[in-house]
């Protein structure tokens, strides 16, 4: 088993139909899992599911062998979860350091030392650490928006579409930053709609369609597979 | 000299007392600025809560001169407010426990939400109606001038003088301190921050582990307290008279959306900007003109814009120019939908 492992993920928003039916999405620490489809194919909800913000009618979610199905998100935090929603991310009226310092609120311990480490991966977060995050650029937010949930110095680090909206060059840089911190031993799960570039920094790929799994495996492998480029990488 | 004369009377008729009046307007609208933030809804019972507070401190204020104790030449309401503080804090803990917390979990309307705050703003008015009765209440003792008009004159050798009122220097003053501690909390405190990341992202906050619940609860204790500053603050420098406090909802409601809702730095300037108008806009220039125009000159009318009896609709013009030209206010903040 994995350290984290969904299995038979099904369910919806409230009392509406199942948006994901069976999603069955495993990472482990150090590795980085990507979810890719088509839009709608409920890649984001999966997400959510796996945080908590969506009640499951069917399936599991266990973190470090433990059963947290039922868990609220919040307590998922403290229990080492760390999510990036993927829009409003970051408190835009507060500083940059104010935004890591609300990302480390649950904690009762000295948390400079995180603070030192987000510093050091992201150098351009502490040139700005005294502007309010809502004047950066997109891919600077990006960053600010890691860095808050990197506070909780969390053994899960879940990222909703990272590069929504950035340029090609920050894209890069962004995925170069997250293959470092899954080097540093913390489980990356990322729903990305950038699927070549995504797939090729992932240990394990998951396709997605219509809610359920059409093709799970390596990273590589699904570059190479014949009908997962035809069908949704573009040829 | 006609100069001076003429800058002596302004500062007497409009700056010193627009200025008093622009604190008491301040406060008012951090109170409602602060509620709007943190539970997204203009609270229409703020005024009431203002009255409420300042009738708490009142009754305090009435006993102690009772039992003759005094803090001459500082008038006895001071050593009161703590009280009326308290007694306000409770009501708003109150209201909210029985009334706009189920209003609250439910993610209710905003429009909802301020017509249940105009329900309590009726049940409010008619308690202390009921305590205090409807009728003008004096409350004010201590030394009335710092100096008068007349130590100004013989001091500056003018023809006119300035008099500056004892409750005038303590409104400036405690808005003064009032403020500082308020932005203090608010920037450097850790539930100053969490209440600022509320009021920023509801939900990126609930998901960083801020309590929701003690976030409103500590919201209204300082809303409590501003009010009940602010209400006080201008009893002693006016009257107190429940009436008042229905119709100072407008100036409030004004100065809180020209600054720009939610932001405690726009609600102080819109507080200043509405008493200036106000005052500016209803004071005689006669006399003012007469000193700079020729010698032996007077203007033929009183050069007054607006009668002070139609002084809320300077407030009123104010706002719905605002909302027309620009609804995010001056530091831009959110627009009711």
């Amino acid at each position: 088993m994995s350290f984290l492992t969904a299995s038979g993920m099904t369910g919806g928003y409230g009392g509406g139909p199942d948006i994901i039916t069976g999603c069955d999405i495993a990472v482990d620490r150090g590795e980085i899992a990507v979810v890719v489809g088509p839009n709608g194919a409920g890649k984001s909800t999966a997400m959510k599911a796996i945080f908590g913000m969506l009640e499951l009618r069917a399936g599991t979610v266990t973190l470090d062998g433990r059963d947290i199905t039922r868990m609220a998100p919040q307590e998922r935090v403290r229990n080492g979860m760390g999510f990036v929603p993927q829009n409003r991310n970051v408190f835009v009226s507060m500083t940059v350091e104010e935004n890591l310092e609300m990302g480390a609120f649950i904690r009762d311990d000295d948390y400079r030392e995180t603070m030192e480490l987000v510093y050091r991966l992201f150098p351009v977060l502490r040139e700005k650490r005294n502007q309010p995050a809502g004047e950066l650029s997109g891919g600077q937010r990006q960053q600010v928006a890691v860095g808050r949930a990197l506070m909780t110095a969390p053994q899960l680090l879940m990222l909703d579409e990272p590069t929504a909206g950035v340029s090609p060059i920050v894209m890069d840089e962004l995925f170069d930053k997250i293959v470092e911190i899954a080097r540093t031993g913390i489980a990356i799960l990322m729903v990305e709609q950038n699927a070549r570039q995504a797939l090729e920094i992932a240990d394990r790929g998951y396709v997605l369609v219509q809610g359920g799994n059409r093709f799970t495996d390596t990273g590589e492998a699904l570059l190479a597979n014949a009908e997962v480029r035809r069908s949704f990488l573009g040829g | 000299m006609e100069l001076l004369n003429a800058l002596a009377l302004l500062a007497n008729f409009v700056i010193v007392p627009a200025i008093a009046y622009g604190a008491q307007l301040a406060l008012g609208a951090l109170g409602v600025t602060l509620i709007f933030g943190i539970l997204r809804f203009a609270n229409f019972a703020h005024g009431e809560l203002m009255s409420w507070g300042t009738m708490s401190t009142i009754l305090v204020t009435w006993w102690l001169q009772d039992q003759g104790v005094s803090i001459a030449p500082f008038p006895t309401a001071l050593l009161a407010l703590p009280v009326g503080i308290a007694s306000a804090v409770a009501i708003a803990l109150l209201t909210d426990r029985a009334v706009f917390r189920f209003y609250h979990r439910r993610h209710a309307n905003p429009i909802v939400f301020a017509i249940v705050s105009v329900g309590v703003m009726f049940v409010l008015a008619g308690l202390i109606r009921i305590v205090i009765g409807p009728a003008d209440q004096f409350f004010a003792d201590g030394a009335r001038f710092i100096f008068t008009v007349r130590d100004f004159r013989e001091v500056t050798g003018l023809d006119e003088g300035i008099a500056l009122r004892q409750t005038q220097v303590i409104t400036v003053v405690v808005a003064l301190v009032v403020v500082a501690a308020l932005f203090w909390f608010l920037q450097r405190t850790r539930a100053g921050k969490a209440m600022r990341a509320y009021s920023d992202d509801e939900d990126l906050a609930l998901l960083s582990g801020v309590d929701p619940d003690r976030v409103v609860m500590i919201a209204w204790i300082i809303t409590a307290v501003l009010a009940t500053v602010a209400g006080t603050l201008y009893g002693l420098d006016k009257t107190y008279k429940p009436f008042i406090f229905l119709q100072i909802l407008l100036p409030i409601f004004a100065a809180t959306i020209l600054g720009g809702i939610g932001q405690p730095v726009g609600a102080i300037l819109g507080g200043f900007v509405v008493a200036f108008s106000e005052v500016m806009v209803t004071y005689a220039y006669k006399k003012f003109l007469a000193y700079l125009g020729p010698a032996d000159w007077a203007p033929d009318s009183l050069v007054q814009l607006l009668s002070t009896d139609y002084k809320f609709a300077v407030s009123f013009i104010i706002l719905v120019a605002v909302l027309l030209i620009r609804p995010t206010g001056i530091i831009r903040g959110k627009v009711i939908a």
